[in-house]
């Protein structure tokens, strides 16, 4: 069986400094994987660059078979995959409305109504804010709204980037909760970018570790729980 | 009274006009955050295009009814002036995006002299007259000898501007494009991470702006009956400092811009010296630029993140 994402060899620079020095990594179809890693590791670099902005200068992505690595941006994400990126970066001068019909873009219109009913089971918030501009949500809803955008692509991956980033525990755990139902209902495929390694471990199957731009361990969540220097690198301090 | 009434008919009228090609200069500046300095050539050669129209509709076609041939010219001069301003953003915008900010202000001021230059070669230094059309008016009140008018062409003028702004509103707000047009003025990186493609829309912001440029072109011929190779520059101007005015960036800002330019310039006419109404106009600007610089609807460059 071949990967559903295929990372091989990426290195991607800006201007002369190199952030990722050789990435490989590989997500099958209905895994929860998850990439973690210290700030400055090349985490997000590594979910931009699967999207082609900025481009690998070197090394090869294919999704499905088929090698996306000087796609242009846009074309890469009408082949459904979705990013929810770091900051969120949500139109914050349109309604969350508008907002979920941007995302809806690359699905086509048929399946709306319903997708956007979806969206209310899983986040109810975004139903009570759906009139409201995206920048007077709070930073949790924010978040939320940015997951919700990108599963209305009607993705095969999901690509998530950091979405514990500066939320309150209690709505961490709402979104990591949502991802993984979605992941067993409906058998989303996932690769998620963490800080929050104690969680982004407990959710998902497979597990990279990234240092310095090099992924220097691999294995199961479980696996890489037990590990002495995960454990001193990534996990002390509470969680 | 009197002469109020009738200066707020002209200002209005000119204002439609200014609106109109402001909309251009605050589209292009809210998604790729840069003047086009060749926004006010672009609309001059529209008006060229539609005179050219017109003289090939009623000469050698030989159609007569001034409704239809306005609105074929009308068509014509949106075509061909959406092409225009395509081109020139394909050749001489583009390759410069991502390079150092001013490159392509200076390119744009570049496009300004070539398309002036080259109007003035191929069609003569002269003003271009445009045969009287809709030359009837409504006189609204006659106070012993000094009529209030309101002109056809005014009429023709406020009432295509409003329908044409409406269908413009109605593009931006509630269909597909203008939603990723405006999510490119958001945020470009996350708009092509939802499929949208960056350059075609920019592409056809810049078309856009040109036709609506294009119909104030063809309103201004019509209005002055004479157009030449100069006329880009001033009103252009004129449109810009209604851009600035109203808010750089915002659209509804464009238009209060434009209107409200339209009437300082026609009023300052009509009661201090029509001589200065250019230097009252752009003393606007200066004054905009230093006391409010986000104008009248523009929005802080502040963003909560």
């Amino acid at each position: 069986m071949t990967a559903l994402l295929s990372v091989k060899g990426v290195k991607t620079y800006y201007g002369n400094i190199v952030a990722l020095k050789g990435v490989d990594v590989e997500v099958n179809e209905g895994e929860i994987v998850t990439l973690i890693g210290a700030n400055g590791a090349g985490k997000s670099t590594l979910m931009m660059t699967i999207c082609g902005a900025p481009r690998a200068r070197e090394g090869s992505i294919s999704f499905a078979g088929r090698d996306i690595t000087g796609l242009p941006t846009h074309e890469i994400m009408r082949l459904k995959i979705a990013q929810s990126p770091e900051g969120r970066r949500i139109f914050g001068r349109m309604s969350v409305y508008e907002n979920l019909q941007m995302g809806a873009a690359v699905a086509g219109n048929t399946h709306f109504q319903d997708d956007l009913e979806r969206m209310f089971d899983l986040f109810p918030r975004l139903k009570e804010r759906l009139h409201q501009r995206g920048g007077t949500l709070s930073g949790g809803e924010q978040q939320m709204l940015a997951i919700a955008r990108a599963l209305m692509t009607r993705p095969r991956l999901l690509l998530l980037d950091e979405p514990s980033l500066g939320l309150a525990p209690l709505v961490v755990k709402q979104i990591f909760d949502a991802i993984r139902d979605l992941n067993r209902s409906e058998g989303l495929t996932v690769f998620l970018v963490e800080q929050n390694a104690y969680h982004a471990l407990r959710l998902a199957h497979r597990a990279y570790v990234l240092v310095n731009g090099l992924v220097t361990m691999s294995g199961t969540g479980k696996e890489l729980l037990e590990r002495p220097e995960v454990k001193a690198a990534y996990l002390e301090g509470g969680h | 009274m009197d002469v109020f009434l009738q200066q707020l008919i002209n200002g209005l009228t000119l204002g439609s006009i200014y609106g109109l090609i402001a909309i251009g200069y605050t589209m292009v500046f809210g998604i790729i955050g840069m003047v086009n300095f060749a926004h006010g050539d672009v609309f001059m050669v529209s008006a060229f295009i539609g005179l050219i129209a017109f003289l090939l509709l009623t000469t050698v076609i030989g159609l007569s009814s001034i409704f239809l041939v306005l609105a074929i010219v009308l068509v014509v001069a949106m075509i061909f002036t959406g092409l225009l301003s395509w081109t020139i953003e394909r050749v001489a915008y583009r390759p410069l995006r991502g390079s150092f900010r001013l490159a392509p202000m200076i390119s744009a001021i570049g496009m300004s002299i070539l398309l002036a230059n080259f109007v003035q070669v191929a069609q003569g230094p002269r003003n271009k007259p445009l045969p009287p059309m809709l030359t009837d008016v409504i006189v609204l009140m006659d106070n012993n000898g000094y009529q209030v008018t309101l002109a056809y062409k005014q009429i023709v003028i406020m009432g295509v501007t409003v329908a044409l702004l409406a269908g413009f509103w109605y593009l931006v707000q509630k269909t597909p494009l203008g939603r990723a047009q405006r999510a490119c003025e958001q945020d470009r990186k996350m708009a092509a991470l939802l499929g949208v493609d960056v350059d075609r829309t920019i592409s056809l912001t810049f078309i856009i702006g040109a036709m609506l440029a294009a119909v104030a072109g063809v309103m201004y011929l019509m209005y002055y009956g004479v157009v030449n190779f100069n006329d880009g520059f001033v009103p252009g101007v004129k449109a810009f400092t209604a851009a600035v005015l109203g808010g750089i960036g915002s659209l509804p800002g464009a238009v209060l811009g434009g209107l409200l330019i339209g009437l300082i310039e026609t009023f300052w006419s009509a009661y201090f010296s029509i001589e200065y109404k250019d230097v009252a106009a752009f003393s606007i600007l200066a004054i905009t630029l230093v006391f409010m610089p986000q104008g009248l609807l523009g929005r802080p460059e502040v963003e909560k993140v």
